[in-house]
C-alpha cells in the first residue's frame, strides 16, 4: 500500500516546508528547524520567534537512495543529504540534480519541488529540496 | 497611465531532449522535422516538477526584481493547461510559497496557450481600477503530448511571472483581445493527452487570431510595425511566428530576440511571456515591445509595452532567461518517458 501522509499535519507545516521557516531564540540566537516552541538552551528564559532561513548551505553528509520507499519509485535513484544551513542548523532533505556530483562540503541552495503524491487521487505534497550550486 | 510590469521572472527546467532523439524512437527523419518546425530541442521537467513548482520558482524571481513586500500583492492568477489538480487551485499553493498575504484574489485560468497573458490583463485591470496595489500573473506549463504525436517534438515546460503595478520597468500602454469558437486543439476531461486538428491549426486558428489581435492593437494605438523595436508572437514552433511577423510587416530583427522556441520548445502558457522576458533582458529604456499570445480554442491577447529607466536597476536582481537556457542536461527518450510519467508503473 502506498504511504499516505496526514492531511492536517501537512497543512500545519506548510509555511515551514514551502519557505524553510523555522524559529530563532531571541535570548541566545540559536536557530531551529523544524520550528521549536521552546528553546532547549534557555528554557523559560528563552523566547522563540519565526525565522526564515536564506536557503543556502552546504552538504554535511549524504546518501543515495536506490531502494526507495513506496510512493518514491519514480524518483529513484535520488540523493538525500544532511545540509548545514548558513544560519547554523541542520536539515535533512532530498538533493535534486546529478547524484554523481554530490560531495561533502558542496554548496547548495533551496528549490521548491514536489515531495510526494498520495497515490493518483490523493494530495500532492510540496516543499523544499536542495540543488547543487555549480 | 503608469501601470505595467514592475518585476518579471522566468524558470526553465534543466533537462532537454533533442528532435533527433524523439525522431530516432519513432523512425522519423529528424531533418525534415527540424526544417518543418524550426525547433532543435525542448525543455523537460524533472520528475518532481510541475506547473506549481515552476510557477513558484518564476514567481520568486519576479518578486526579486520587483523588490516589493510580497504582502502588498493583492491578486495572483496562474494561467496553465497543466494545473496539477483538476479541483484545487494552483494559485493558493503558489501564493503561500511566495509568502503573499491571505487577503488575496486568486483563480486558476485556462485558455490553452494564452492563459498567462489573460492573467496579465486581469492584474492590469485590477491595478488600474485601484482595487489592488500589485498583482502577480504567471504563465506556466508542463505540456503533455501523446507519444508519437507531432506535438511531442515541441511540448515543453517553462514559466514566466510578472508583478503588475505602478512604477513599472515596462509600461503597459494598451491591450486588446480577439476570440472565436475555433476547434483547433482540445483535451477532454480525464484524457491524458490533447488532440489537435492537424493542418487546421494554421490559417483559421493561429494566423487568424494572432493577426486580428495584433492589427487591432496597432490600429487602436495608431502604431505601425516600424514604430516597435521588438515583437513576440506565440511560438507553437519556429515557423508560425516568423510567418505571422512577415504577414504583419515585422522584420526578423524585431522578432529574433523573443524567438526562444528553437532552443526550449513550446512552453504553452509560458511561451510568448517567456519571449517577452527574453526581450526585457536586453531592451533599453524607451524601446517599444509588442506581445501577442495565442491560445487554441481560440483567441489572442495583444499588448504594447514601453520600457522605462527602472529596467536598468532591476534587471540584474534575478537570473536571465539565457542563464536557464544554457544550464542544460540532455536526456534520452527512455529517461524522458520516465520523467514525464509516460510509463505506467
Amino acid at each position: 500500500m502506498t504511504y499516505k501522509s496526514s492531511v492536517p499535519l501537512y497543512w500545519r507545516l506548510r509555511k515551514s516546508k514551502y519557505n524553510l521557516i523555522g524559529t530563532k531564540c531571541a535570548n541566545c540566537n540559536s536557530v531551529f528547524f523544524p520550528p521549536r516552541a521552546l528553546c532547549p538552551n534557555c528554557r523559560r528564559r528563552g523566547k522563540t520567534e519565526n525565522f526564515r532561513f536564506s536557503g543556502k548551505g552546504k552538504i554535511l553528509t549524504y546518501t543515495i537512495i536506490r531502494a526507495p520507499p513506496e510512493g518514491f519509485e519514480r524518483d529513484a535513484p535520488y540523493g538525500v543529504a544532511i545540509v548545514r544551513l548558513d544560519e547554523g542548523t541542520n536539515v535533512t532533505a532530498q538533493i535534486v540534480g546529478d547524484i554523481n556530483k554530490m560531495e561533502i562540503g558542496k554548496r547548495v541552495s533551496m528549490v521548491f519541488r514536489k515531495i510526494h503524491e498520495d497515490g493518483e487521487d490523493g494530495l500532492i505534497r510540496y516543499g523544499f529540496k536542495f540543488q547543487l550550486i555549480e | 497611465m503608469d501601470t505595467g510590469i514592475v518585476g518579471y521572472g522566468v524558470y526553465i527546467p534543466r533537462f532537454r531532449i533533442t528532435v533527433e532523439e524523439i525522431a530516432r524512437v519513432w523512425g522519423e527523419n529528424p531533418d525534415n522535422i527540424k526544417n518543418g518546425l524550426l525547433v532543435e530541442e525542448k525543455s523537460v521537467p524533472d520528475v518532481d516538477e510541475d506547473t506549481i513548482t515552476i510557477s513558484v520558482e518564476a514567481g520568486r524571481n519576479a518578486l526579486l526584481r520587483a523588490g516589493i513586500d510580497p504582502q502588498l500583492v493583492g491578486a495572483i492568477y496562474i494561467g496553465s493547461e497543466s494545473h496539477p489538480y483538476a479541483v484545487k487551485p494552483s494559485g493558493t499553493v503558489v501564493a503561500e510559497a511566495l509568502n503573499l498575504s491571505s487577503k488575496l484574489m486568486t483563480a486558476d485560468l485556462e485558455f490553452a496557450c494564452k492563459a498567462g497573458t489573460a492573467g496579465m490583463q486581469c492584474c492590469y485591470s485590477h491595478v488600474k481600477a485601484g482595487m489592488i496595489d500589485y498583482g502577480i500573473a504567471i504563465g506556466a506549463d508542463c505540456a503533455q503530448s501523446r507519444p508519437g504525436d507531432a506535438l511531442e517534438y515541441t511540448a515543453a515546460a517553462g514559466a514566466a511571472a510578472f508583478v503588475i503595478g505602478k512604477d513599472p520597468l515596462a509600461l503597459l500602454e494598451g491591450t486588446m483581445s480577439y476570440a472565436t469558437d475555433t476547434s483547433d486543439f482540445w483535451r477532454r476531461d480525464r484524457q491524458d493527452y490533447p488532440r489537435h486538428g492537424a493542418r487546421f491549426t494554421g490559417k483559421p486558428a493561429y494566423f487568424k487570431h494572432v493577426i486580428s489581435a495584433t492589427e487591432g492593437m496597432l490600429e487602436r494605438m495608431g502604431l505601425k510595425p516600424s514604430d516597435l523595436n521588438y515583437a513576440v508572437f506565440h511560438m507553437p514552433n519556429g515557423k508560425f511566428p516568423i510567418r505571422a511577423a512577415k504577414i504583419l510587416g515585422f522584420s526578423m530583427e524585431q522578432i529574433e530576440q523573443g524567438l526562444i522556441v528553437k532552443r526550449i520548445g513550446n512552453c504553452y502558457s509560458g511561451s510568448s511571456p517567456l519571449g517577452l522576458c527574453s526581450i526585457l533582458d536586453v531592451a533599453k529604456p524607451g524601446e517599444r515591445i509588442l506581445l501577442t499570445s495565442y491560445g487554441s480554442g481560440a483567441g489572442s491577447d495583444s499588448f504594447v509595452f514601453t520600457v522605462t529607466d527602472k529596467i536598468l536597476e532591476r534587471r540584474g536582481k534575478a537570473p536571465k532567461i539565457e542563464d536557464y537556457i544554457k544550464k542544460k542536461e540532455y536526456v534520452d527518450y527512455g529517461t524522458y518517458a520516465r520523467l514525464r510519467g509516460k510509463l505506467k508503473m
